[in-house]
């Protein structure tokens, strides 16, 4: 058996900080939105022609006024990603910025993807994305609550706000970009973190019903071991699906895959030393479990 | 637990089958219908453009209120109430009325059954709303009045925009409403939505009215540009004929001057009223406006009887072709902004369908490599298990005819590495039971039963999430939750029926068999 208990304490000090420095970092840096969010203008660029590459491209879009514009490479080497404002919302801009790459590259490029969202639809997706995660927290909190005792729903709940801020941290520190997909990774590490959590929580209450000698402190212990092949196994096939995704989905699945395997590793992460930790602090014992069921 | 009747064994396989059937026909193809459904792919995945319009009511709402001030002053005059001042400002109507006139006035515009302010007898709220402020009144629309011009100038809108995306003769395009004032356009296929843009991006509201210098005109005058933004003409607010006269519209070559002219038939009334307008009009200019920009003013020669005549100017080909296309398609109500514009070539979205693919066969592939050397026989048990289960996924996928996304198939990856869950939390909980029980059905059951509560806990979250982001999600990402939260089901059905079947045939053959899994 695996001692988690001896650095409760110690993973809480580094959990407290990682939040702490998450939000300072959500605060003060924040995120990166992309245009979904921010509005604006993105074009994907494929060149056939190796005069084409970051610095030639963002002289050009520089030469345009099209606001803040930059440039990137995406994946290949001859693949581009130019974002810019599109301030005015300009009708005709990709034709205007064809014609201008005509006159200094020729025919020797290819726009694979263009995306163009005006400042009324960002806004509202923007809105509609935090509506998506605070409901999804709420039913969780709901879901939770109906199902295990206080003590254990408000574990289950700092290890599911510790996930999504830490991951968001982790997007904020370098400097990711945050669009839609990235809304449906965090929705589905609430719910991944859930589950994790669940599982170990379930095992929690059987045991305390079976023992009422052992004190939480070990239990948890006990219930974390007990439940921790599973929890390595889960993780694991989950983390190799993800993986395959990262490396092979192609880049426009990267930053998706990229916050579902962060998601993964802090939720397994926070179901053993967060969730657990609360129940450890609130003392739950067997009459927290036993007077729920008189109360069924 | 681990009792299964002939009967149930012949649905589930049955019920496999006709999924994996169902799946393949993506595949093949069958000549019954009932099979042959196919999962449709997502512009992401296919190339294509998604266009998202939003109808601008405002010169809807003034023309409106426009029409009603002139409604109402007549309304009144033959009731002999005096109506003074009538005027808009900020989209409101306000007047005057005497104080002996006020009360019946008010009643006017409150009487359920009033014909001035309809509505009330089927939406229980009046077109209109009246504010009293003394003798001042202020009329502007109600919500309820507000929503059904918006929804009618909807309905329009779609119309037109439909007629004129068919024209230009894209495949199979979804032209869908969103709430009560925007129109999404999916065009799959289209890599270049410039020219669709700029067609939908007029209203194509097209006006005969003849040039005048005379300021007294009876109708009102206005100055307009021409096209070139260079010239100005003073042209008479009196409508000779309107696009909505028109029957049909053609670029043609005029071979005499050598240039491009669209060529236009007229309706009954167009025909008879041009023909009359061109007779009394000889020798003056008709100005032909379109969105308030004059294209020509051609000198009227002759009178045009025939209900048929052309425009010219200056058009290329191309110009005359997209003219006539939007004439024959008719104005729309409200100009249309677009507001949200996602365009995908076909080689990206082919692109995109590998990859998807590949990491679909590399973490299928890794997550079953992992279970079998984890759990041997038990592991290839599951592994057989997933692979059925990818199949029936498709298979719903494909009989409901969803469409698949790249987040979509990231959800199908996601779903292969979750879905192992439900077998794991089985399999570690009947290890635990046989350390203490030596009768191995006895702790199959025992696993099976004791870790329901955890597999379905697990797998409700899951669902919440991805029911939410259906809900919530946009576009691609909505594919994403589709497929998660199908998959969710033909996890637990394939976890409870096929794994559960293996299990039971292989337990019950390997009955004391010591350290079975």
């Amino acid at each position: 058996m695996i001692a988690f208990n001896k650095y409760y304490n110690h993973f809480n000090l580094l959990s407290s900080l990682l939040i702490v420095v998450s939000l300072l970092l959500l605060i003060f840096k924040g995120l990166n939105f992309g245009i979904d969010f921010k509005g604006g203008t993105l074009i994907e660029l494929r060149a056939s022609d190796s005069k084409i590459n970051v610095s030639s491209l963002r002289d050009r879009f520089n030469q345009m006024n099209l606001g803040d514009v930059s440039v990137k490479k995406f994946g290949n080497d001859t693949d581009f990603l130019v974002k810019f404002e599109n301030k005015d919302n300009k009708k005709n801009i990709i034709d205007e910025i064809k014609a201008n790459l005509d006159k200094s590259f020729g025919n020797n490029y290819d726009f694979r993807r263009v995306e163009n969202v005006g400042p009324k639809v960002s806004a509202e997706l923007l809105k509609s994305g935090v509506i998506a995660i605070s409901l999804s927290l709420a039913l969780m909190l709901i879901y939770i609550w109906i199902r295990f005792e206080w003590q254990f729903s408000l574990g289950a709940i700092l290890a599911l706000f510790h996930d999504v801020i830490v991951t968001l941290g982790v997007f904020s520190l370098f400097s990711l970009e945050i669009n839609l997909s990235i809304i449906a990774a965090v929705l589905t590490i609430v719910g991944y973190s859930m589950n994790d959590t669940v599982v170990i929580f379930d095992r929690v209450r059987e045991n305390l019903r079976k023992y009422s000698d052992i004190k939480i402190f070990e239990l948890t212990n006990i219930s974390i071991n007990e439940t921790l092949s599973r929890t390595i196994i889960t993780s694991a096939t989950t983390l190799l699906a993800l993986l395959a995704i990262y490396f092979f989905g192609g880049e426009i699945l990267k930053g998706f895959s990229l916050a579902m395997i962060l998601g993964v590793v802090f939720g397994t992460y926070s179901s053993i030393y967060i969730a657990n930790t609360v129940l450890v602090r609130l003392r739950v014992s067997q009459k927290t479990v036993l007077r729920e069921d008189e109360k069924k | 637990m681990l009792y299964f009747s002939k009967l149930r064994i012949l649905f589930i396989t049955l019920f496999s089958v006709l999924f994996i059937l169902i799946a393949s026909s993506n595949l093949f193809k069958f000549d019954d219908n009932f099979f042959n459904k196919k999962i449709n792919l997502g512009l992401d995945l296919q190339g294509g453009s998604y266009l998202l319009l939003e109808i601008d009511n405002e010169p809807v709402i003034e023309q409106k209120l426009q029409n009603l001030t002139t409604t109402i002053r007549n309304y009144f005059k033959e009731k002999n109430i005096k109506i003074n001042n009538i005027k808009i400002e900020n989209q409101n109507i306000f007047f005057n009325v005497t104080n002996n006139d006020k009360q019946s006035v008010l009643e006017v515009f409150q009487d359920e059954n009033s014909d001035l302010n309809p509505y009330y007898p089927r939406f229980k709220s009046h077109q209109l709303e009246i504010e009293d402020t003394g003798l001042n009144f202020k009329v502007n629309f109600s919500r309820q009045g507000l929503i059904k011009l918006k929804t009618s100038s909807q309905d329009q809108a779609i119309e037109i925009v439909r007629r004129r995306v068919d024209e230009v003769g894209t495949n199979e395009p979804n032209i869908l409403k969103r709430g009560n004032n925007r129109i999404l356009v999916e065009l799959p296929g289209l890599d270049d939505p410039t020219r669709i843009k700029s067609l939908l991006g007029q209203t194509a509201n097209l006006t005969f009215r003849f040039v005048t210098n005379d300021e007294n005109d009876r109708f009102g005058v206005e100055k307009l540009k021409f096209e070139n933004g260079l010239e100005e003409a003073t042209v008479s607010k009196r409508i000779i004929i309107s696009g909505e006269n028109l029957l049909d519209a053609q670029p043609k070559m005029d071979t005499q001057a050598n240039q491009t002219i669209v060529s236009f038939t007229l309706d009954r009334v167009g025909a008879k009223r041009f023909g009359k307008a061109t007779s009394t009009g000889i020798g003056k200019q008709l100005a032909i406006v379109l969105d308030g920009k004059i294209i020509s003013a051609p000198v009227v020669r002759d009178t045009i009887a025939s209900g048929s005549g052309q425009i010219s100017g200056g058009f290329t080909f191309q110009t005359a072709t997209d003219l006539s296309l939007l004439l024959r398609s008719g104005a729309l109500p409200a100009p249309l902004e677009i507001i949200e514009e996602r365009t995908v070539g076909p080689d990206l979205g082919q692109d995109s369908i590998n990859a998807g693919m590949i990491a679909l066969a590399i973490g299928f592939t890794l997550v079953i490599i992992f279970m079998f050397v984890k759990y041997k026989i038990f592991g290839l048990i599951t592994n057989v298990t997933l692979i059925v289960n990818l199949f029936i996924l498709l298979g719903v996928l494909t009989l409901f005819e969803a469409t698949l996304t790249l987040p979509g198939i990231a959800g199908i990856i996601l779903t292969v590495g979750m879905a192992v869950d439900a077998n794991v939390l089985i399999f570690e909980r009947i290890k635990e039971e046989l350390k203490d029980e030596t009768n191995n059905i006895l702790a199959f059951d025992g696993g099976y039963t004791k870790s329901r509560t955890a597999i379905l806990d697990a797998n409700i979250t899951t669902l919440l999430a991805a029911i939410i982001l259906f809900f919530m999600g946009s576009g691609p990402v909505k594919g994403f939750a589709v497929t998660l939260g199908v998959g969710i089901f033909t996890t637990l059905f394939s976890v409870y029926f096929i794994a559960r079947l293996f299990t039971s045939i292989y337990v019950s053959r390997n009955k004391n068999k010591e350290k079975l899994i």
